[in-house]
């Protein structure tokens, strides 16, 4: 097996049946395409993004990778196995960790599930204490391992469900949302493990997200879905350059003023002294606060970044608007896909 | 402690999948006993009052039998026996696949996928999911019973009726267990069925408490050929206890429980495969 493909996905996809009730008894037969003729492949040892809006494919993708669905057509591999047809042997060379779900034993300390694991992977008993030692370090498990798992907080829990998952030393690590609801501090410290683990280890990564600040400092390559296509594949700075995305700066300034003027930020919002400007997200934000800072009577500011929502509106948007031009030169009226 | 561990993360198909299953199986329902312990007053109270419960079930047939000598042409004795054998039957059934009604449940909140993901049998997993000891309350009362029942029914025991005994509780257990399975795989379908299982399942013991002597023909028509619980106590007990079989059956029926078991388990075994597949081709 090549290392170029460790993952393999030759027009993928999955459709599924969705009956709906539309009478006493009868019921309505649609087909819905979870996941639309999708290629991609992922070498070893890459840290890959896979983002979306919520009912893009991210799942049924993931879902697909670990065997758990079947796709409806197309071509997977995964370290040259057919996940669906080996599932179980798939198992031991796979983690997976469910942001809103958990592995882990309820009412049971957590050490308990990892000696499940311990015996159901079959870990060789020095591996196992080696890489227990090692996870409990870098998550900071230690004072945990003895705690019922229901006595964690989500943060915790989650530290916990990613050892659980890396336990069998796996070639490939599928994280479904792993930072979703974790506050600032847990983020950066399941961030900074992910980080460490693929720089040691070598192991693969696929993470799904809705945070771009994950892909941000994780990912060197980033797969964007909607409506189950991939709508781009590439490093994160080239997404901001085709979606043309826009970060905000609001600021409270110590009365109300007219517009305030600093290009190539421009004011999209004026609500009493707050005001709202859009500035590329290219641009440096520390220069435009600096100009702002001294030119107007600045009292509090906050820059948000642009959400993969908007992002993505502006890449559909800039489709439709080239497929115009296109069509309106050539005279061919061609649907983009 | 004595696990094969000599090959590390892939390829480890050490032993036939029977007996992976059994050991995943083992290692689950082991940490589903440790969690209850957690609770141990709870625990012990749970048991208590199964035994209680099911305890009572059996009280309200004596109390019958204080208004009858007998129900449908059968003594309090050979009642006491009828009822033990499906009871404890259904209750080794009931403490080793009793849980599969917590699936569709899974299947709703996403954890299943979690099951799918292990490098285990899913079927094994799903058994032991929610494995409780306190359903051991149900089957001592139904040992009870069928203790007092084998004293006490009128019997020259031969070796071939003697043999019978152990044979309808294997047999009958294993007829639930293939209930309780093609149950879990009709969730697949209906993830809000598993009343519809427990219909059969508990439904199904309930009946076999009395003599088929009491159902009309064609009822127990469908509980023999097409839903087969005869087997279970009535056909094989019929022949222990010298009684006419239902509907009937040649003498050699009451030997056929484990050939019934066995048919039983395959068809449920594809039922379950058959479910399993539309889940992973479907989603939820």
């Amino acid at each position: 097996m090549s290392d170029e493909a460790f993952i393999e996905l030759d027009g993928v996809e999955k459709v599924f049946d969705v009956r709906k009730k539309t009478g006493f008894l009868k019921r309505e037969r649609r087909q819905v395409r979870a996941v639309d003729s999708i290629s991609f492949t992922v070498p070893r040892g890459e840290m890959v993004g896979y983002i979306g809006p919520n009912g893009a494919g991210k799942s049924t993708t993931i879902k697909m990778l670990t065997g758990i669905l079947t796709p409806s057509g197309g071509r997977l591999r995964v370290a040259g196995i057919d996940p669906s047809r080996e599932r179980t042997r798939l198992a031991h060379r796979i983690g997976v960790v469910f942001g809103q779900r958990t592995t882990l034993w309820w009412d049971l300390p957590l050490i308990d599930s990892y000696k499940l694991m311990h015996r159901m992977y079959r870990i060789p008993d020095a591996r196992y204490r080696e890489n227990l030692d090692r996870l409990v370090e870098l998550l900071d498990l230690g004072a945990l391992l003895d705690v019922p798992v229901r006595q964690l907080s989500l943060g915790q829990r989650m530290r916990g469900d990613i050892a659980a998952a890396l336990l069998h030393d796996p070639e490939v690590l599928y994280l479904d949302e792993p930072t979703i609801g974790l506050d600032v501090i847990s983020k950066s410290r399941v961030r900074e493990f992910l980080r460490e683990l693929n720089a040691e280890r070598g192991t693969t990564v696929l993470l799904t997200t809705h945070d771009l600040q994950d892909i941000e400092q994780l990912c060197s390559r980033v797969m964007v879905i909607d409506h189950g296509r991939m709508m781009y594949d590439g490093p994160l700075a080239g997404l901001h350059e085709v979606g043309e995305s826009e970060r905000t700066l609001v600021v409270d300034l110590e009365r109300e003023l007219p517009p305030i003027e600093v290009p190539p930020a421009r004011v999209v919002k004026v609500e009493g002294p707050r005001q709202w400007l859009a500035f590329p997200a290219a641009e440096s934000a520390a220069v435009l606060v600096a100009r702002v800072a001294a030119e107007y009577p600045l009292v509090d500011l906050s820059v948000r970044e642009p959400d993969i929502e908007t992002v993505i509106a502006k890449m559909y948007a800039e489709q439709a608007e080239q497929a115009e031009k296109a069509g309106s030169a050539g005279n061919a009226g061609k649907a983009i896909s | 402690m004595g696990e094969t561990s000599a090959s590390g993360t892939a390829e480890t198909f050490g032993g036939s999948r029977a007996g992976e299953a059994l050991r995943a199986y083992r290692l689950i329902a082991g940490m589903w006993i440790r969690s209850s312990m957690t609770y141990r007053t709870s625990f012990v109270v749970t048991v208590l009052g199964n035994l209680l419960v099911t305890g009572l079930d059996f009280v309200a047939i004596l109390l019958m039998f204080s208004q009858v000598d007998s129900l449908g042409g059968w003594s309090l004795p050979e009642i006491a026996f009828l009822y033990g054998l499906s009871a404890t039957a259904f209750g080794l059934a009931d403490l080793t696949f009793g849980s599969m009604d917590v699936l569709g449940g899974r299947m709703r909140d996403g954890s299943f996928d979690i099951l799918l993901v292990r490098p285990v049998p899913v079927l094994a997993q799903v058994a032991a999911d929610h494995f409780a000891l306190r359903r051991l309350g149900r089957i001592t009362q139904a040992v009870l019973v069928l203790g007092w029942g084998l004293l006490a029914v009128d019997v020259d025991w031969t070796a071939a009726k003697v043999l019978l005994v152990p044979m309808m509780l294997v047999s009958g257990g294993v007829i639930f267990c293939a209930l309780f399975v093609a149950g879990a795989a009709f969730q697949f379908l209906a993830q809000d069925a598993a009343e519809v299982q427990n219909a059969f399942t508990y439904g199904g013991t309930t009946l076999l408490q009395y003599p088929p002597t009491v159902f009309g023909k064609d009822f127990v028509r469908g509980v023999t050929f097409l839903l087969p619980l005869a087997f279970v106590n009535w056909v094989p007990a019929a022949y222990v206890l010298e009684r006419p079989y239902p509907l009937g059956l040649p003498q050699w029926a009451a030997f056929a429980s484990p050939l019934v078991a066995a048919v039983c388990c395959a068809l449920a075994g594809l039922a379950w495969r058959a479910g399993l597949r539309s889940y992973r081709s479907t989603g939820s």
